[in-house]
């Protein structure tokens, strides 16, 4: 057993001169491995951590929402809905909700302006999200103008700025009175965004939505169980598309690899030959070549996984904000919470380190077999 | 120490082929222990064939081989990579150092697989490129070596793992004869030490020196006479 | 006495390794800790009722994405194209390419 060990390092020794021979070559090929570990293990690191966090934080998002559909478009929903729900088995509470959207022109962006159930705000009471304090550059105390749907200015005076550590979900909100929100967006009395029904037992979910849609037939019931998996997909859609882009670039290192792994130089083949002659027998002269696609593989794995955690959770994963953002001008600041799937990790492990090492043995074989008095010839 | 016989040895390469050649047409022969030997001939002739055997680099197609009666011939690769790191040296025509590492590292290759006590290692290496005057050099790396520091170096590897019969293959082919001639010095030194050596050359320097014990002349795959 | 390079590999490989170790010890006491954040969060969504991350902003169906009818996105910003497959084969319309040009020019407030 030791001398397996003090025969590992010698060849280790032995692989390491060999690759600092073509130094530049061999770092430049790391560095764009590593760069491919990096970028990879930054979107499975980013898109899980968020989705985890999602998951957490949306499980307290309401069981059902009734929209209203009109012409297969989302409509304001009568209160009387309310009461044609009637009663119904399992449902704790209903009621309706009040959001909406309002761009605003100054900075070209699109806020979420909603009437909170759990504070009361006064006529020109406002509470805004920490991206759109940001943004527009506004504290509290400080007022903020918008014109509304019928072309009146109203002037709204900012009394609270949500907590800045709940960005992912408020960083666009803007809360506000019942009273100041129909007045600004001219809708009637009566009418709602759609409808917020709670449910005590969440196994009575779906007997719940199908009695709701044979009672109204022009509505759509949204469970909270899509809201979960909506989000769950969306990151995987994000994440399709960025592998996508990079699909590319990894088969260009595929092939580069390949070739640099497997292509053998006539140097390589007389070296071998050389090795077997003074005296390494075959499977010395593969383990060897196993050393040389392990440490350069390895290192990029462990490199690239290194940068890559540093990147999404203490760096904010930085680069992926222009991607994310796309055309919003709002952005919320957050550092994900590093969930991390250790299962996911090992299989980007077996897929980095892996077919990289098996490319290098593979066309070793044949070389290696040579007899060793070809040197002699 | 070891007597090396060899019984109606033939080679033929590319058997079964249209470019079928023999390159060793039957030879019984006889070395000696601590003998200097030196396989004497034209190009073509068969001597490095028939030393590459003898050094268990490649087997005979027919014929027997034997080692202090050991015999050689049925071997599989792993015990005859076994007996050629223990029992052989070898320093080939061109010297095949590789390139890039240090003289050290060069000197210390054949007995990676062997994995010794790394120090010992290095230490035994070290005495060795002294006893050759190369220690200031160890470091270096060998593609700056002028051809007899090459030469050296490539004894010094052929040394490392103590063999008792060291091999070379044409050694003076690219040294000048002042080059050659301390080459043969440098033998001299090593068959003082008790080596049996055995060497292929067409070089009157080679086989003219008062180093060397016995000539065996050669032509076309044959013993010429003895 | 110079280190020999397998040394000084095996060592950095170790050093790695343990940095990895750390990354999971790291992530685990942050998740830990991140309780109260969490909580805050999920009871702000609890108590605004709310159902969607405030990621994307560009358009309604980014901005509430459950909320969002079944096969609404051109309706809503006709840049935002991309949600489809058809993104790739049709462009925006000339209109909101390049310039910013305003066409309602009353709807934008002196600031």
């Amino acid at each position: 057993m030791k001398s397996f060990f003090l025969k590992q390092r010698y060849l280790i020794d032995f692989t390491l001169s060999s690759l600092l021979r073509r130094s530049g070559k061999n770092i430049g090929l790391l560095l764009v491995y590593t760069l491919i570990v990096f970028m990879l293990a930054s979107v499975m690191l980013f898109t899980h951590a968020l989705r985890n966090e999602a998951g957490h934080v949306l499980a307290e998002s309401p069981e059902i929402i009734l929209q209203r559909m009109i012409a297969g478009r989302h409509d304001l929903i009568p209160g009387g809905y309310l009461e044609k729900i009637g009663q119904v088995r399992g449902v704790m509470e209903k009621h309706g909700r009040l959001w909406g959207y309002f761009f605003d022109p100054a900075i070209k962006a699109n806020y979420t302006l909603m009437v909170p159930r759990d504070r009361s705000l006064g006529e020109g009471e406002i509470v805004v999200g920490a991206g759109i304090a940001r943004t527009r550059g506004v504290g509290i105390g400080d007022i903020l103008s918008f014109r509304s749907a019928d072309s009146r200015t109203f002037s709204f005076r900012v009394m609270d700025i949500l907590q800045s550590d709940s960005e992912l979900v408020s960083s666009d909100l803007i809360l506000l009175s019942e009273a100041q929100f129909r007045d600004f967006f001219g809708i009637p009395e009566g009418f709602y965004t759609d409808l917020v029904l709670r449910v005590r037992n969440p196994k009575e979910l779906r007997t719940i939505a199908e009695k709701l849609t044979l009672k109204l037939p022009d509505t759509r019931p949204i469970l909270r169980d899509e809201i979960m998996r909506t989000y769950d997909s969306i990151f995987s859609w994000r994440q399709g598309i960025v592998f996508i882009l990079m699909a590319g670039a990894i088969l260009a290192f595929v092939i580069f690899a390949w070739d640099k792994a497997s292509g053998l130089s006539a140097e390589e083949r007389k070296e071998i030959g050389i090795l077997k002659a003074i005296g390494w027998e075959t499977a010395d002269v593969i383990r060897m070549k196993f050393w040389e696609g392990f440490i350069i593989s390895i290192s990029a794995f462990l490199l690239g996984y290194l940068l890559a955690y540093l990147h999404v959770f203490y760096a904010s994963a930085g680069l992926f904000e222009s991607v994310l953002k796309g055309w919003a001008v709002l952005y919320p600041e957050f550092q994900p919470i590093p969930y991390i799937d250790g299962l996911q990790v090992a299989t980007l492990f077996f897929f980095t380190v892996f077919p990289y090492t098996v490319a290098t043995i593979i066309p070793i074989w044949r070389a290696a077999i040579t007899d060793p008095d070809t040197v002699m010839r | 120490m070891q007597t090396i016989k060899l019984e109606q040895v033939k080679k033929i390469f590319h058997q079964g082929r249209p470019n079928e050649f023999c390159a060793i047409h039957g030879i019984d022969l006889t070395i000696e222990p601590h003998y200097t030997t030196v396989l004497k001939g034209p190009s073509g002739s068969g001597k490095t064939t028939l030393l590459s055997m003898i050094g268990c680099l490649s087997r005979p197609t027919s014929g027997r081989i034997t080692i202090g009666g050991d015999m050689l011939s049925g071997l599989p690769e792993r015990f005859m990579t076994e007996i050629r790191r223990k029992t052989f040296g070898f320093i080939f025509k061109q010297f095949n150092l590789i390139k890039g590492l240090t003289v050290l590292e060069n000197v210390m290759l054949p007995a990676y697989p062997l994995a010794p006590n790394h120090a010992a290692l290095k230490q035994h290496a070290l005495q060795l490129l002294d006893q050759f005057g190369l220690v200031s050099k160890a470091t270096l790396n060998v593609e700056f070596l002028s051809g007899g520091e090459a030469q050296r170096t490539a004894i010094c590897r052929a040394m490392i793992n103590d063999p008792e019969i060291l091999i070379a293959d044409e050694p003076t082919a690219n040294l000048d004869t002042k080059l050659s001639r301390e080459f043969m010095a440098l033998i001299q030194q090593l068959v003082d030490q008790g080596t049996t050596v055995i060497l292929t050359s067409h070089d009157p320097e080679v086989y003219e020196s008062p180093v060397i014990d016995r000539v065996v002349e050669m032509r076309d795959g044959l013993l010429e006479s003895l | 006495m110079h280190m020999r390079k397998s040394d000084l590999f095996l060592i950095s490989l170790v050093f790695a390794c343990i940095l990895v170790a750390v990354t999971f010890v790291d992530a685990h006491w942050r998740v830990l800790n991140a309780g109260s954040h969490l909580d805050g969060m999920a009871q702000m969504v609890r108590q605004l009722e709310l159902t969607d991350l405030s990621l994307f902003t560009e358009a309604r169906y980014t901005r509430h994405l459950s909320q969002a009818d079944y096969h609404t996105a051109f309706q809503d910003h006709p840049l935002a194209i991309e949600h489809f497959p058809s993104g790739s084969l049709i462009h925006p319309p000339q209109l909101l390419q390049g310039t910013d040009e305003v066409i309602f020019p009353e709807t934008a407030l002196p600031d």
